[in-house]
This record gives structure tokens, sequence and C-alpha cells, in this order.
């Protein structure tokens, strides 16, 4: 039996030519001409999971402007996408484990950070870098915080620098929903479940969850604990002054039973997008299946690529005031090939100009209290985003725990496996023994 | 079951009778003559002939009376198939209909719906993102899955058919090869690709991949050599051919629906491999199931796009399937995957 | 000479690959057996050996209990629906039926899709959409908003909840089982953690959606090799089909469907990238958790590599448990044909 050499061939030639069509895609920069690699530049990898849409605008932007200002270097945005937990940080401490790390790489400031890579001895402080650019002024305290360690003597040292500012804690309702049941934004958790009792009257899911990985729903306990603790005893769950077993933590993870009640029932089959999508009514008039979200402000940006704009947007219920902070940072591996040059990008991702180009793009706030007018000819910020940076100013800075700021990523999955038995079974009591528990597992609580 | 029929009409012994004690048991009982039962393949025109050959009637497989009852059962049938043709067929629809759509109109509730107007976003979007690295998995899949399924020829026609003491336990024990999680071994395997210098590059993928493709390409072709009779070597043996010659003369031209069984699976799970190419690649060797991978953001998915660029992820393996499907049959009859 | 010249190539011929298994193989099998029992549970390797309390760790841990669950019910519920479907179709497609090439091209290729195309895609098509009850003066009204399947086919969410079922079938203290078991001693078949998860079923649907085309294959080339002249005779001597089927046909197909048995068996037990695309956290209460998802999590989240080594050689002990007798059988059939 002969193989079929003619069909062979044809796929063959059809391959030849999709190879000799296809052009290396340039990782172009809007609003700019783009630099190209010198012929003695540098190379430095960045390793990041920005791979598409605004925050890989964003980076390229950023990359350019270093790249055109530097041509003694040339950065390249070596991203695969996935983030915390995925198959791209595996491959990332597998590098590193190897010896072999990239130039510098994405990671969440605080502790994703910090018991990760710093402890273990991975990575240089930039102490020289926050004094000499003079960030030890312009980042608000709440951040010095969490991107700094202390030795063994009690000297800190500062170990990433964030490029962008998330907010974690946001309540994002339907304007016309809640205008026609003559109801306003909650602010408290009381006057949330009194919202949420008249819109399931009316048949409207009050709260939109896509907890599919269970991360929006461990949001979910944050936000009700930070509700009912306030900033200083929130912060103390995590560095073991605040008792896990104590009687507020009772009274916030009943509050916290009684929400999962006013969410929808086919939570753990949605994304966060997909469910913030339930606000959005199916047509002009008709109601749309939930209300309200509790998600972080990049849901700004899924309502805007959705075309929706009736969404109004305050303090998620019990966080008027606290600034629940994530931020996407960059440091220093100790073998990183090329130091001084990653030195120097860290520079302009630290200073208020690179962080106007990055952040309005990426829907996110600049760190840099000293950032926030880009030029004319440059992206400009959103309304959210203005908002938000007024708050980043003034309210009280907390870390966020899904997010990498605030807990270990071992001690995040041992509260998350904690809240996915909760949800398919709430029992409150059973949490807060696990939550106990996690604490002494992070050897944080004793 | 029953080698390749040969071309070559001297040889008296090239149809086999199936394994097993029963179909043996069977035949004589029966008083049939082993070398009368004749190997059917799924080519139609052959059935027919042989048919004609063999009984001189005109009575099809599976078609035994023609009355009313004989109708509705067959109508029953082909509504049955109708069913899984649609079970297999919606979520393709899924994925179609959802590349067609502008981002904006992709919500759950409106999966069902055609795309109106439809749009090329996605499409072109995942195009953009994949077709770099559409190249990087061609170089990769293709010599991976030709070496992978000569070394697998080698390796079965050494276990087959020149068995030494301890064979039959060394195939078993690399057929446990198969089974390991990769998971498992990523971090010592990315250590040992460094160490050695391939790390990154699609050269070391291959070698990764042809050497994890070793057990499933080794047991389809012994399986599928264990059915060719033993007497074609031994007189090859006779007129003076050694290893080598037998395996070019003899083996080689019987092989075609093996390779064709052996490709096709590791083209496949080489070309939709993700986990090794994300962690032994860099950029830019990324083949495309990376790239694919990485049409998702970091927090929300532009689900159009996706889909487009699943469909496009998965077209060269479809191609494959249909391309060379009929051939798989061939080589699955053959006696590649038999116990 | 020429024997042992041949002798000699054939063994070179197959030293590379034995080499090469043995060291990515079996080499780093015995890695990973060394790393199970140190302590190393941070980025930085730290060898101090712990003995087995890693694997204690991981066994005091209800999920990983429950991943154990999870993948004996998977297992055999997709070889079972695999097999039955393939044998099903390929009866079918054997009858010399219009378009058969159309049919099974239709049917065998999902297998080309990868994993993760198939789970994203079924995660979609499984999600049940929500109900919400309106009260009004009236009384209660039920708005339902099915999605997928169950908007298709006008289905109601609230009791079809496909993948977000964390329902558990277990025997509960009113089944009559439950004191019969709890009274020789097998009390502990009653709990929760041995029972069935029926969201684990979407992820057989999608399982089965991808390989029962591939097992058709197999058993059409099976059902292909059976001389009609041997259901002929049956046929002549008076057996129904039905019978003819049970005891020449099935019979026949023995090696095709242990062949099939372990490469679909080789799948189950390492599936992972179709479960993280459908259930990325393990689904509701972990009922479509899988161990490699936990080996994952433990090794490259939470950075305790030593855990993570112990889980994967559960893993590959719960393999071993299932191939091994399979290999052993058929070595026996061999030698025996």
């Amino acid at each position: 039996m002969k193989l079929p050499s003619r069909q062979i061939l044809a796929v063959i030639s059809v391959a030849a030519l999709v190879a000799a069509c296809t052009s290396s895609s340039a990782t172009t920069a809007p609003g700019g001409a783009t630099c190209a690699a010198a012929a003695n530049a540098v190379q430095i990898e960045a390793v990041s999971w920005w791979t598409t849409g605004g925050e890989s605008s964003g980076f390229n932007a950023i990359i350019n402007k270093f790249n055109c200002d530097n041509p003694g270097y040339f950065v390249t945005n070596s991203a695969i996408a996935g983030g915390a937990g995925s198959v791209a940080q595996a491959a990332l401490q597998s590098r590193v484990l190897a010896g072999n790390p990239p130039d510098t790489f994405q990671v969440h400031m605080g502790h994703e950070l910090l018991d990760t890579y710093v402890t273990p001895g991975y990575m240089d402080n930039l102490d020289d870098l926050y004094s000499a650019n003079g960030w030890t002024t312009q980042f608000p305290k709440g951040v010095l915080d969490i991107v700094s360690a202390k030795d063994a003597a009690g000297a800190t040292h500062y170990y990433s620098v964030p490029l962008d500012i998330h907010r974690a804690n946001v309540l994002w309702y339907n304007k016309t929903v809640f205008s026609s049941n003559n109801l306003t934004a909650p602010t408290t958790w009381d006057q949330f479940f009194t919202a949420a009792d008249a819109l399931k009257a009316k048949g409207i899911t009050p709260l939109a969850v896509g907890d599919s990985g269970i991360w929006s729903n461990g949001m979910l306990l944050e936000d009700v604990l930070i509700g009912q603790l306030g900033a200083d005893k929130f912060n103390g769950l995590w560095t073991g002054t605040t008792d896990w077993a104590s009687a507020d933590v009772t009274t916030a993870l009943n509050t916290y039973k009684k929400l999962l009640t006013y969410v929808n029932t086919d939570h753990s089959s949605l994304s966060w997008d997909q469910a913030a999508d339930y606000l959005i009514p199916a047509s002009a008039g008709a109601q749309p299946k939930a209300a309200m979200t509790i998600m972080g402000d990049w849901a700004a940006g899924e309502f805007d690529n959705k075309g929706f704009t009736d969404y109004g947007y305050v303090a998620a219920p019990g966080g008027t005031g606290i600034y629940q902070a994530l931020a996407d940072s960059f440091g220093l591996p100790t073998k990183a090939a090329h130091k001084d040059g990653v030195k120097k990008f860290l520079t302009l991702l630290g200073s208020a100009a690179g962080q106007d180009i990055f952040n309005p793009y990426k829907g996110s706030v600049p760190a840099n209290t000293g950032a926030g007018n880009p030029p004319a000819d440059q992206k400009q910020y959103s309304t959210y985003q203005k908002w938000a940076m007024g708050e980043w100013k003034t309210d009280t800075i907390v870390p966020s725990m899904e997010h990498g700021a605030a807990a270990a990523p071992s001690w995040k999955g041992a509260i998350e496996t904690a809240v996915t038995s909760f949800v398919a079974n709430p029992d409150a009591a059973a949490l807060q023994t696990a939550l106990v528990a996690a604490c002494k597992d992070a050897k944080v609580c004793k | 079951m029953s080698g390749e029929t040969n071309p070559q009409p001297s040889d008296p012994t090239g149809r086999r009778s199936t394994p097993g004690a029963a179909l043996g048991d069977i035949l004589a009982a029966r008083k049939i003559d082993p070398l009368d039962v004749v190997v059917v393949t799924d080519d139609e025109e052959e059935v027919t002939a042989t048919k004609r050959v063999r009984t001189g009637t005109s009575v099809g497989r599976g078609a035994h009376s023609h009355g009313p009852r004989a109708r509705i059962l067959r109508f029953i049938m082909y509504a049955i198939l109708f069913v899984f043709v649609l079970w297999y067929l919606a979520p393709v629809y899924v994925l179609l209909v959802t590349s067609l759509k502008p981002s904006s109109q992709v919500t759950l509730d409106k999966m069902w719906t055609l795309p109106w107007p439809p749009s090329l976003d996605g499409f072109s979007a995942a195009w953009t993102a994949l077709a770099p690295n559409f190249v990087n998995s061609l170089k990769l899949a293709i010599p991976a899955a030709i070496l992978s399924s000569i070394l697998g020829s080698m390796n079965g026609y050494v276990l087959a058919k020149w068995k030494f003491r301890g064979a039959d336990t060394l195939f078993t024990l690399i057929l446990f090869g198969m089974f390991i999680p990769y998971q498992a071994i990523l971090i010592p395997l990315t250590q040992v690709m460094s160490d050695v210098g391939l790390y990154g590059s699609i050269q070391g993928l291959i070698l990764v991949h042809i050497i994890y493709g070793i057990p499933i390409t080794t047991l389809i072709f012994r399986n599928y050599y264990a059915a060719i009779p033993t007497e074609l070597l031994e007189a090859a043996k006779v007129d003076g051919a050694g290893f080598i010659r037998i395996y070019r003369s003899i083996l080689l031209p019987l092989s075609a629906s093996g390779f064709v069984v052996v490709l096709i699976w590791q083209f496949n799970s080489v070309w939709n491999d993700f986990l090794f190419a994300a962690t032994l690649t860099t950029q830019p060797n990324w083949p495309m199931t990376v790239a694919l991978n990485n049409l998702a953001g970091s927090f929300a998915v532009d689900w159009n796009v996706q889909m487009a660029g699943a469909l496009i992820a998965a077209m060269p393996t479809l191609l494959v399937f249909i391309i060379l499907g009929r051939y798989f049959v061939r080589g699955l009859l053959a006696g590649s995957l038999k116990g | 000479m020429r024997i042992s010249r041949d002798r000699a190539t054939s063994l070179l011929v197959i030293a590379p690959s034995v080499l090469a298994i043995g060291i990515f193989v079996y080499g780093l099998i015995v890695w990973t057996g060394y790393i199970s029992t140190v302590q190393w549970d941070t980025l930085r390797p730290d060898y101090t050996f712990v003995g087995l309390a890693n694997y204690q760790a991981i066994f005091a841990q209800n999920r990983f209990l429950m991943d154990i669950r999870n993948t004996v019910v998977f297992t055999i519920s997709f070889i079972a629906a695999s097999l039955t479907i393939g044998l099903l179709l390929a009866n079918f497609i054997d009858r010399q039926i219009r378009a058969e090439g159309l049919f099974r091209n239709i049917f065998v290729f999902p297998m080309a899709i990868s994993f993760i195309v198939t789970g994203v895609v079924w995660k979609w098509v499984l999600s049940p959409g929500t109900v919400e009850t309106i009260t009004t003066a009236g009384g209660s009204l039920l708005v339902s908003r099915p999605q997928g399947v169950n908007q298709l086919f006008g289905l109601d969410p609230a009791s079809n909840r496909w993948l977000t079922d964390s329902h558990v079938v277990f025997l509960a203290p009113d089944s009559p089982l439950y004191g019969f078991l709890h009274s020789v001693g097998l009390g502990f078949l009653t709990s929760p953690n041995i029972g069935i998860p029926i969201a684990l079923f979407s992820l057989v649907i999608a399982a089965v959606w991808q390989m029962s085309g591939f097992v058709m294959v197999l058993y059409l080339a099976g059902l292909r090799a059976i001389p009609e002249e041997l259901k002929e005779a049956a046929r002549v001597d008076g057996c129904t089909e039905w019978r003819i089927f049970r005891h020449i046909v099935f019979p026949l197909l023995t090696p095709i469907t242990l062949s099939a048995m372990i490469i679909l068996g080789h799948i189950s037990l390492k599936i992972y990238d179709l479960a993280v695309a459908m259930t990325p956290g393990g689904g509701p209460g972990f009922a479509t958790d899988t161990p490699a998802l936990f080996m994952w999590q433990t090794a490259f989240r939470d950075d305790h590599f030593g855990r993570g080594a112990a889980v994967a050689i559960v893993m590959l002990v719960l393999v071993a448990g299932v191939v091994v007798p399979y290999l052993v059988w058929t070595r026996r059939q061999e030698v025996e044909a």
C-alpha cells in the first residue's frame, strides 16, 4: 500500500506557503516609533504575563521608551499568560532553581515575592534605587511596608518596584436598577443586606460572583473581614497580631455565610468577567440578571469592553477609606545576567513619567504619588482612575491576600482550600478552625 | 488480527488466523480452513469484490433480511447516529459561532445564537498572535513525529523479532514510562536540559518528545510486527539476509500502516502539548500552544479571539486526521493496536 | 558468526532507547521518590531527610483523599462510557451505512482538538444558568435563566447544575446499606469522601466526547477483521444476532478492549489539562479535583516540593496498580498463544 504522496505533498506545500506568508509580529508600541535594537545593545529579558490587551500595549509602550532612551540596552517582553500558579510560574521557578533566571520578572508585590524569592535568597535588594530616586517619599507608606522586608538585624530592605496599583475592594452596581428601585449604593454590610433583600424580591440576583478558580470568593471573604475588623486589625491577621479565633472573625464569617445566600447559583462555573457581565441587560430596558458585583478595578475594563456604561462604583461595603491594594512589580534576581541594565529599567518603571505611560493602559493607578498627569500626547486616565487616584492618596492601605500582597502563596492556598469547602458546605465554625490552622501552618501565628 | 494483505502472490502465509484459541476452535468445529479466512479492509470496493469471489451471492454484511422490521431497525440506527452527530458537533458549533462574533457580543447566555453581523475580528486577532509560532510548531511536530516513529519502528522490530532473554520484561518496563505524570519530573528535566545546553531551543523540545514518545511508539510497532509471521524472516535468514537487510526489504515495506498510526498519534500529541512547550522553550522558539495560551489576558479573556485561536490551532491536526484517516483505520486493522 | 553480529546489532539498536528511558523515566522517578522524603518546602532546595512525613501530610488532607476518589470514579466512568459508546458506534458504522466516511470523520475528529480547548468549550456548554425567585403579593415566581445545555433543551437550572453541582452521592444514614456496612466494619464506605460527586460527570462527558471516537475506530478495525463466514455459520445454526455478538464477536474484540483500556487509562489517571480548563479551582467543593492538579499546586504554587513529589509517587503507585496486572496478563496471553 502506498502512502498518499500527493496528499502529503499538498499538506507540506500549504505549510510552506503559510510559513512564507507569516511575518514576525513586532511589538510595536502605540503612539510612537518603535526603537529597534542597536548592534551592540545588551539584551535584557523581562518576563511578564501581560500578553494581550491594554496591559500588553502599556508594557510595550514603557519598554519602548526605555529602549529609545537607552540605546545601549534592549529590553524584550517575554510574556506567557497565566500569572500566579500557572505553567508560566512553574517555568519561571524552574529557571530560578536551575540558576538561570530572567533578568527581571513580574511578580505581585508583597509576600508573593518576599516569601517565594526573597527569603530563599534569590533577589538583590533595591535600597540604592529607592534612596537615589526618592521613592521612600514618593510611594505611600502602605506600599513601602508591603514591598519591604526586615532582615535579621531589623533593618528594612526594599525588594521590588510596584508598577501599577489595583484596588481589590470595589463594589460595582447597575445604576438604572438602583435608581428604579430607589436604592443607594451600600457602604456597610447591613446596608448591603437591606438592598439585597429588596433586589431579591424583584428576582434580581443581588451579587454576581464568578468563582471558577475560587479566588473571587476569597476576595469576598477579605472584604467581609475588612468591614468587620477595620484596617488595623485586618493587617494584624497577616502579621499574627490579630487572632483568627477571635469573636470578631466569628462575626465576620457568619456575615460571609449570609452573603453567600445572595449570590447567583451558578457561580462556580463562571469566571469573574462572565459574572460581571450579569450586570449588563440583554437589551435596552430589560432587567439584568444581577445588580452588583464586588471585584477589583479591572472590572471597569470589562464593562468598557462590552460597551456598558451604566455602572457605578463605590468602595466595597465596610471599606470606605480603606484601599485594599495589589500591585505588579519587578525586582532584581541575584543571578540576573545584566544587572546594570535592569537597574536602569527599574528606575524608569518606578518613575512618575514611566508610570504615567503604563497605567492609563492598564486601568490601574500609579504607585508613585507624583504621577497622575501624563503629557497631552499620551493616553490619559479614565474617570474611574482619577477617582481611584484621589482615594489612593488619602485612604489607609491594606494588602490583598488573594493577589499576593498579604500572604505567602502556600498560606493563600490553604485559605482557598478552606473557602472551597466552605462554599460547598457553609459551616462557619469549620471555616474558622481551618483558617486558624492555616495561619499556624504558615508559621505566622503561634 | 491478520497482517496487511500481502501483494506478493507467491506468499502462501500472508494470511494469518486471529489470536486466541477461541477462533481456532470455532474454525475447527466448523471445518473452515484458516487459509480461507479473508481479511476485510474498510475499503468498500474490496468488501464487495471479496463477497462476490467468496460466496457468489450478494448478501451484504449486517443485512440479513429486508423485511419491514429490519427497515425500522435500520431507521432507528440512523436516528441514533444522527443524535450522536449532534452531540459531537454541538461544541464545534459553539466554537465556530463564538469565534465569529465581535467581542462585545460574546456572552454566555447567547452562546447558541448565530453571530449577526459576523465579524472576523476574532480570527484576525488570533492569527496575528499565532502565526509567528505556527512555524515553530511545524518545525517541532513534523521532525518529532517522524523521528519518534522511526525509533519506535526499530525498537518494535528488535522486541518483536529479535527476542533475547528479558526482552518482554524490558518491553514492560519501557511501556510503564508512558504513565509517569509529566508534572512530576518537570524540575529535574529543566535542570538537565539547562545543563546540556538544550534549554530554550526547539531541538531540545524535539528530543524530549522523542524520548517520552518511545513507550507508545514502541508499543504500537511491537504489536504490529508481532503479527507478521516469523516464517518470513526465517526464509530471509536462510537466504543470508542480516538484521538490517531484513528490516529494509521485508518489514519496512509492510510497515506503512503502522507508520501512519504512529505518525498521526505522535503529531497530534506533540502539536497539542503545552506543558513541555511552555517550560522548556523561550521566546522566540515558542510553539503555537504557548501562543494560544497567551491569547488569554491576565484578568479577562476575549472569548471570540480565544475560540478563533483554538480553531486555528486545531486545523493541522484535523487536516492530518481527515487526509490520513482512512489509513489510520487500515493501520489499526493491520494489528497495530491489538493487545 | 553472522547470527551473533545481528544479535549485537539488535542490542545496539535498542540500547539508546533503553538508556533514554532509564534516565528520563526511571532516573527521574527515583529522583522524585528521593525528593518525597526530604523537607524541601521553599524555592531553596532543602534535602533534610524527613522520612514519610510528606506522605503523612498529604494523606491528612481531605482534599487529597477526595482526589483519589475522583480519580477512581472518573477512570471507571470514563472508560466504561467510552468503550460502550465506541462499540455501539462501531457496530452501527460496520453495517454498510451511507456516508460512512463522513460519520467516521465526525466521530473521530474531537481527538484532534487539544484537551484544553475541549475543556473550555464544554465548560461553556455545561454552564447551567441561574434561577431567582420573585416574591410578589400573589406569591413567588421563579425566574429561570438557563444557559448552555439547559437553554438548548429547556432544562431547569436549579435541578440540572452540571459543573456547579456540589452534591455528592453517598450512603446516608437512612439508606438500607448504611447499617449493614457499619456492622461489618466497612463503615468508612459511607463517608462523604467516598461518595460520587455529581459534578464529576460533567468532566466525564467532555472526556468521553473527546476519546470515544478513537475507541470507535479501534473497534471498527476489530469488527471488520471478524470474518463474515463465522457469523453466517452461527446464523445458519440458528443463533440470534445478540447471541452471536455476545459469544463470538465480543470475545474476539477482547484484545482491542484491553488496548483501549490501557490508552484511556493512561489518559484518565494523569488527567490535568481537561480538569484545569473546566474547573481551575478543582470544582465545587473539590468535586472535580485531580491528583495532578493537587500536585501542581502543592509544588509550584505553595513551593512544597517535597509534598508535591509525594503526591507524584502516590499517583505512580495508583497507576502501577492498574497497569502492572494488565501487563502481566497480556504477557501470559502471549506466552499461551
